[in-house]
């Protein structure tokens, strides 16, 4: 029996991808979400296809307070984690959080503040056992603020500047942490988005993850040639940057 | 919700229309507010049942999850996006296979029940319709109903081959049968002509549980009507050897090819298909005794060549359907050969088929007698004006064409054809008073129109 894996924000797609590829392999799951009905129907899709146990329960990312006696009901139920993924998050609207400060708010509570509260609370957990994983869900976005996302960008690169801390704190613990920079993924999120190029399926997006996490792998982008386009757009110049329409 | 305008179509890739897609992640975002909405499975009916142009179509490949299955009853509970595809990986190797399957494994449930679709044995097993234990639908306003046979009845019959204009449908749970074995023992014969072609279906009825024949749609003069006769059964395990025998239940990948992009719209002509046909008559004909097949081999032979759609070009094909009752099938089946023969127009692939007894579904196509299958290269005005000939044929001897297949029937031959339309009607206006639900199938046939 392999060990026991929490998926926080496990209703998105990405999510979805790396639950199946995590329970092919023999993994049981949490899934943790706000839509229990639909963590329902995930969790018994999975426990159906693939014969592993699967449990789920509400988990409300905002209620910074419940993380504590959220985190030790899943630990009572599941026993001891091997590894968590961090797949939650807000896109939110660039136009409108210029204007209305909440929504600002909104957007950088729920990719980062949100994402703190409890993946401090399983770092310790992982630091004391000695082994495990902690994935969190970035974005290409958080590479380089630009006028079309850069609340969203900022709270997400505030993100993967706490994933790179929390890798160089666990990494003598032996707890690896993984970065997720997903480039265009077929998603909910980007269904009818103009523009959008050699786009990847949230079910390979997730099984890349879940090799990532099996390989020890510090940073990854998906599609894998997102690396290098976000290289390019993080070299040039700032003064020749600053003028173009992105 | 984000959505998408886009141009799609159904497999035959003609007509090509307009329509606004959404697709949810999950069941809940199945209904939206819209003034007009179409579920749309894996988009496998032919013409332009799962369009809805100038409206919204609502992708329902997402919403797949399995939701029960009892291993010991053999009963299988799914969100409507779920496919056959998954569910015979799901299914087969604990011992359980599908009691109806249309020629294709990539169909969703929702499709299969919508089209109430048939498979090769219709004349033993009924409908679709016949294995679904119970549906969930999503009518207008989100409310979510139960329905069965039993318990909201009405509703069920109208949902069964309703062609998604009911509602959404948003679950199904299906009786499965046991098989012992993922294998299929087949047989078969080779028929000179249509009349012996019929003989050796109506022979092999008795005995053989799936039944079908390969019409050479290009035979002319006394070999019209020309075929091969195949028949199959569940082989039980002491029918296996060697290594099937210790895993009767697991079966090597299939291959599967792709066809990358439109082929030019001359491949399929009136010469390159008799050459294919002459050569498959004789290959599929001459094999004589029983063999074993894999399921995919015999159930899906199309599936192992993806997007075989495009062999038909950028003007894409039509698959005329129909069904005439026994009586007078014969005839019938000879008029629709000859007329094709007549028009020198090209015809790829031609299937003939025993149905049953009609089930109770008000619009479900199966009726007891013999349906034929054939896929025409569309060729404009020239096409049509053949299709409404064949319609004329069918009326003429009380059939029906299939609507699942259809792109181009006229709304006097619709109704003449099915005349339970009218109870259907009555049913569909109390579930959907403001007529939230259509297609352009439905506008194309004047089903909005009071009966």
């Amino acid at each position: 029996m392999s060990g026991a894996i929490l998926i926080l924000g496990a209703t998105s797609a990405i999510a979805r991808g790396a639950a199946a590829a995590w329970a092919q392999r023999g993994h049981r799951l949490y899934l943790a979400g706000r839509d229990v009905e639909s963590l329902r129907r995930d969790a018994a899709d999975l426990a159906i296809r693939y014969g592993v146990a699967v449990h789920f329960g509400a988990f409300d990312a905002a209620a910074h307070d419940t993380h504590a006696a959220f985190l030790q009901r899943v630990t009572d139920e599941m026993g001891e984690l091997e590894g968590v993924l961090l797949a939650f998050g807000y896109l939110g609207s660039q136009a409108k959080a210029a204007g209305d400060f909440r929504e600002a708010l909104a957007i950088i509570n729920r990719n980062f503040v949100d994402a703190v509260s409890i993946l401090n609370l399983c770092a310790d957990q992982l630091e004391q056992r000695g082994r495990g994983f902690i994935a969190g869900i970035a974005s290409v976005a958080g590479d380089r603020g630009r006028q079309s996302n850069y609340t969203y960008g900022a709270a997400k690169g505030a993100f993967a500047l706490y994933l790179q801390g929390l890798r160089n704190r666990l990494f003598p613990a032996g707890v690896r942490v993984l970065t997720i920079k997903p480039g265009f993924v077929d998603t909910a999120m980007t269904w009818g988005m103009p523009g959008l190029f050699l786009v990847a399926s949230p079910i390979d997006v997730g099984a890349r993850i879940v090799t990532a996490v099996e390989r020890g792998r510090d940073v990854i982008y998906v599609p894998w040639f997102w690396r290098y386009i976000m290289l390019i757009i993080r070299s040039i110049p700032e003064r020749l940057f600053k003028r173009l329409k992105l | 919700m984000n959505t998408l305008n886009k141009d799609i179509a159904g497999w035959g890739r003609y007509p090509v229309q307009r329509c606004e897609l959404v697709r949810p992640e999950r069941h809940a975002e199945l209904w939206s507010e819209a003034p007009s909405l179409l579920a749309r499975g894996q988009g496998r009916s032919y013409g332009d049942a799962a369009l809805n142009e100038g409206g919204r179509v609502v992708l329902t490949e997402r919403v797949n999850r399995f939701l029960a299955f009892d291993r010991e009853q053999g009963i299988v509970r799914a969100e409507a996006g779920v496919t056959l595809a998954e569910l015979l990986a799901l299914t087969v190797p604990r011992g359980w296979f599908p009691l109806v399957t249309p020629g294709t494994r990539h169909v969703s449930l929702g499709g299969c029940v919508a089209a109430d679709v048939h498979g090769k044995n219709h004349h033993h097993d009924g409908a679709f319709s016949s294995s679904v234990r119970e549906l969930e639908l999503i009518t207008a306003g989100g409310r979510r109903l139960r329905c069965s046979a039993q318990e909201n009845a009405a509703a069920f019959q109208a949902t069964v081959g309703g062609m998604g204009l009911t509602g959404i449908i948003g679950e199904v749970e299906l009786q499965l049968q046991p098989i012992e074995s993922g294998y299929i023992r087949a047989r078969h014969q080779a028929a000179a002509h249509l009349e012996e072609l019929f003989r050796l279906l109506q022979e092999s009825d008795g005995d053989a549980r799936y039944s079908v024949a390969w019409v050479d749609l290009m035979s002319r003069g006394a070999a019209l009507g020309r075929g091969v006769v195949m028949n199959g059964d569940h082989a039980a395990r002491d029918e296996l050897s060697g290594g099937r025998r210790l895993t009767p239940l697991r079966l090597p990948p299939a291959r599967v090819r792709n066809i990358p992009c439109n082929m030019p719209g001359w491949l399929l002509n009136g010469l390159s298909i008799r050459a294919f046909n002459a050569q498959y008559y004789r290959r599929e004909g001459s094999r004589s005794g029983s063999f074993l097949l894999d399921y995919d081999t015999f159930f899906y032979p199309l599936d192992t060549l993806a997007n075989w759609n495009r062999l038909y070009g950028r003007r894409g094909f039509v698959q005329y359907q129909c069904v005439v009752p026994t009586a007078t099938a014969l005839e019938a089946m000879r008029q629709l050969l000859q007329r094709l023969a007549d028009s020198g127009h090209p015809a790829f692939l031609g299937v003939l088929k025993r149905m049953g007894p009609a089930g109770a579904a008000y619009l479900s196509f199966p009726m007891e007698g013999y349906t034929l299958a054939m896929d025409l290269p569309m060729k404009g005005a020239a096409t049509l004006a053949l299709l409404d000939a064949f319609d004329s044929v069918v009326l003429q001897h009380g059939g029906r064409v299939y609507l699942a297949k259809d792109a181009r029937l006229a709304p006097a031959s619709f109704r003449a054809m099915y005349p339970q339309f009218a109870e259907w009607q009555r049913v569909r206006r109390e579930l959907d008073p403001h007529g939230v639900f259509s297609s352009s199938l439905s506008r194309r046939l004047g089903m909005e129109e009071q009966a």
